[in-house]
């Protein structure tokens, strides 16, 4: 699901932003592995691969048929950290050129299917990889990045005061179970497929851990998702608990005001200083990327 | 292939076109958190739009064309605006839709009078991380390449889609489409391994060194004022 | 005369234990173009990789006196231009000015002394007005040029051709050969296409199997192993 530009409000949009560049920083360090610059053709090539293989319709009976979204794919087989670098470049490309998705809402984007989607989509893999729970394995970390990445999505809609009856949320979930279920079943048979004609091309992953750990850290992705989703759901939670700490009414506005309503609440001060915030918003997004940058090569040096 | 038309409109020659990619970007980003923060009325959906329309006419770009693709939002929009408006809230609905379809035809504005790699360049030299931004120049210069690829397995996968296999004709296909994917992950990886080694014969040794990026011009840095001005103008308007 | 490339009983093995190249041994001399024909998979691919260290196998490789290995890959890379049969491999840079400034700017030149070099390399191919345009744009013969321009803008020693004629259409062969045949460099030429051997090389050899059978002039050659092209009949 990308969000367009639009419907999240400055405050989710702006975080998320900061979030996101922060963590690309630390991720993209680690998709280069020390070997500078070589992996970049690789990750790019791939990345156009599953541009490409969103093309091919996928028959599901009934009619209908589904298409590759690629997270589990990539973080199956080119690792975790090259798979959030290869998804943001798509998310990118589909915001810039395809209009799919908004710019200041990237962030967001990035955050649920590049990172929160790559993880999701790996972890299982990653700890159950060896013997009969492979293929399982694999099917869950389609699921599960699917899964993922949709909750955040409706999350952060839900957060910014865009309604959502129960009954939608009923049917959007069940829609994400089976988007999510046809994409590990795609994801599967495109990883048996690639292994038939060269298993080279599957990374194997580390020494396998104690499956506890593995379930453990795929509850507490599920947990973050779940607890997200459910305090988005209940502002007046928010605003209840915003009164008892005695926060000023304009932080209680900037928690819980639906974006239309924005400007017209307490908040009300000249335009210069509304569209400050923003600007001064994506200074601080500059400004960490900048710093990112210096200090990633400041260590490198030393 | 749709993305060509946005690519070839990025090709033209116009006084935005003309101009560094870094102040077209920043322009743009001002005018998107102007959208975004501004109280949605009559005067500012008429502001914007017509600023908009403005800057369309000023980049030579092809009117309905502009307005057609930025239409790629509303699908999502309407469920929730729809949403919006059977809860009573019809303000939000409308703010909904305006704010989503005008961001998109902004960005389409900068998409369609900018290539893609000048956008990266002005991207890197502004400080985004170059392994993310090379990686994206990649992936643009093989998009093309690889998906007329996809094109022509998916015809051949469709045209096999008639066998009948144990659990029906869709098993089938579904296989089919699997295995298309597989030979296309499969090219796609060996084309990365040759990439690679023409790159070593023609002396790669671990860092990929550009050219250049362009000065700004005094035109650019009147343009980045003006953009930045108009942009918030509108908002003046409101307490 | 010493040899500019000097092979001697080269081995090679793929991953999955195919013998590619089965103790082969070849000389190149100063000024000549030599034609590498053979069937399909003979092996003449993985041949030319060995020589500027792609690949490396058994035996021994010296090109202008260095042997090839992991010191020397540098020097040597700045030896050999290699042109490879695929110009979509070779154009990797987003427009063709930036690609053809590649190897200059991989060489340590400065952008701006880069990309004088560049444009003119692109002179030299007749290919000067596309410098700002992507390689996607071009045609096949088109891009075949600017890869070409990205080779020579190096100023190799030694030309390395992968069929250079695959997807050109006749002006586009006679083009090519016409740009070549102007080239001082000795070239090494990997082609199915006899005329264009002829036309180009004083010498062949044929490889078959992973073994170098036989060197001598095109004509020869090509004779010796029913290598000329010959009318087609259809078959009624």
């Amino acid at each position: 699901m990308h969000i367009p530009d639009g419907f999240l409000s400055p405050p989710v949009w702006l975080s998320l932003d900061v979030v996101s560049v922060l963590a690309l920083g630390y991720v993209a360090r680690r998709a280069q592995r020390g070997m500078e610059e070589t992996r970049i053709p690789l990750l790019g090539v791939m990345g156009a691969f599953v541009f490409a293989a969103q093309m091919i319709n996928f028959p599901v009976g009934v009619g209908t048929s589904g298409h590759l979204v690629g997270a589990a794919l990539l973080a199956i087989t080119l690792g975790p950290a090259a798979a959030a670098v290869v998804m943001t470049a798509i998310l990118a490309i589909q915001a810039l050129v395809f209009q799919d998705g908004g710019i200041l809402a990237l962030g967001a984007n990035v955050m649920n299917m590049a990172l929160a989607g790559v993880l999701a989509g790996y972890l299982p893999y990653h700890y159950w990889s060896a013997g009969r729970l492979r293929k399982p394995a694999i099917v869950l970390g389609g699921l599960l990045s699917v899964a993922a990445g949709a909750g955040l999505a409706v999350a952060e809609l839900l957060l910014s005061g865009v309604r959502m009856p129960a009954a939608v949320l009923g049917v959007s979930a069940a829609l994400f179970l089976l988007t999510g279920i046809l994409e590990g079943l795609i994801t599967l048979a495109v990883v048996r497929g690639v292994e038939a004609l060269n298993p080279g091309m599957i990374r194997q992953p580390s020494r396998t851990r104690a499956a506890v750990l593995g379930a453990l850290a795929l509850a507490a992705v599920l947990l973050a998702v779940g607890g997200v989703l459910a305090a988005s759901q209940a502002p007046d939670v928010l605003e209840s608990l915003a009164e008892r700490l005695g926060i000023a009414p304009q932080a209680r506005a900037l928690l819980a005001t639906p974006l239309a309503d924005y400007e017209a609440q307490v908040f009300s001060s000249p335009w210069l200083r509304k569209a400050a915030a923003g600007l001064v918003g994506l200074g601080l997004i500059y400004g960490a990327c900048v710093a990112l940058g210096r200090l990633a090569a400041r260590r490198k040096r030393g | 292939m749709h993305h060509a038309v946005v690519d070839r409109w990025s090709h033209g020659h116009s006084l935005l076109h003309a101009r560094d990619a870094r102040v077209k970007l920043l322009v743009l980003l001002v005018f998107l958190v102007a959208l975004a923060t501004a109280r949605v009325s009559a005067l500012t959906i008429l502001a914007y739009s017509f600023l908009l329309a403005a800057a369309i006419a000023v980049a030579r770009l092809p009117v309905g064309g502009v307005l057609l693709r930025a239409c790629v939002v509303l699908p999502f929009t309407a469920v929730f605006a729809c949403l919006s408006l059977l809860a009573g809230e019809g303000s939000r609905a409308l703010a909904l839709a305006v704010r989503s379809y005008l961001s998109a035809a902004a960005v389409l504005v900068l998409a369609g009078t900018t290539p893609l790699p000048e956008f990266l360049r002005g991207l890197e030299s502004l400080g985004a991380p170059r392994f993310l931004v090379l990686v994206v120049q990649f992936l643009y210069r093989y998009l093309f390449v690889i998906s007329e690829q996809a094109q022509h397995m998916r015809l051949a996968a469709c045209s096999r889609g008639a066998a009948r296999g144990p659990l029906g004709p869709d098993r089938a296909r579904f296989r089919a489409a699997s295995g298309a994917v597989a030979v296309l992950f499969a090219r796609s990886y060996a084309r990365a391994q040759a990439i690679h080694r023409a790159m070593l014969a023609r002396g790669f040794e671990g860092r990929i060194r550009m050219l250049s990026a362009p000065r700004l011009t005094a035109a650019d840095w009147l343009f980045l004022a003006l953009g930045i001005l108009i942009s918030l103008a509108p908002l003046a308007g409101t307490p | 005369m010493t040899p500019l490339i000097e092979v001697r009983n080269l081995r090679f093995r793929y991953e999955d234990g195919t013998l590619a190249l089965d103790g082969v041994d070849f000389e190149l001399f100063p000024g000549e173009t030599v034609a590498l024909l053979g069937p399909n998979g003979s092996g003449k691919t993985t041949f030319v990789l060995h020589l500027n260290g792609l690949l490396s196998g058994e035996g021994s490789v010296s090109v202008c006196g260095l042997t090839v290995e992991k010191k020397n890959l540098a020097a040597v890379r700045r030896k050999i231009g290699l042109l490879f049969q695929d110009p979509d491999e070779q154009l990797f840079m987003p427009t063709v000015l930036e690609d053809v400034a590649f190897g200059p700017l991989s060489q340590g030149l400065g952008p701006e002394q880069a990309a004088a070099e560049a444009r003119a390399a692109l002179e030299q191919v007749g290919m000067a007005a596309a410098a700002g345009r992507a390689p996607y744009h071009l045609s096949a013969g088109e891009k075949r040029r600017v890869a070409l321009a990205g080779v020579l803008v190096t100023r190799p020693e030694i030309l390395v051709l992968d069929e250079p004629t695959t997807y050109l259409d006749p002006p586009g062969q006679r083009e090519l050969l016409r740009v070549l045949a102007g080239l001082p460099q000795a070239k090494i030429v990997v082609t199915h296409d006899t005329l264009f051997a002829r036309a180009l090389a004083g010498r062949a050899v044929f490889f078959e199997r992973g073994r170098l059978l036989a060197s001598g002039p095109v004509e020869e050659i090509t004779q010796r192993f029913g290598w000329a092209p010959a009318p087609l009949v259809a078959l009624r």
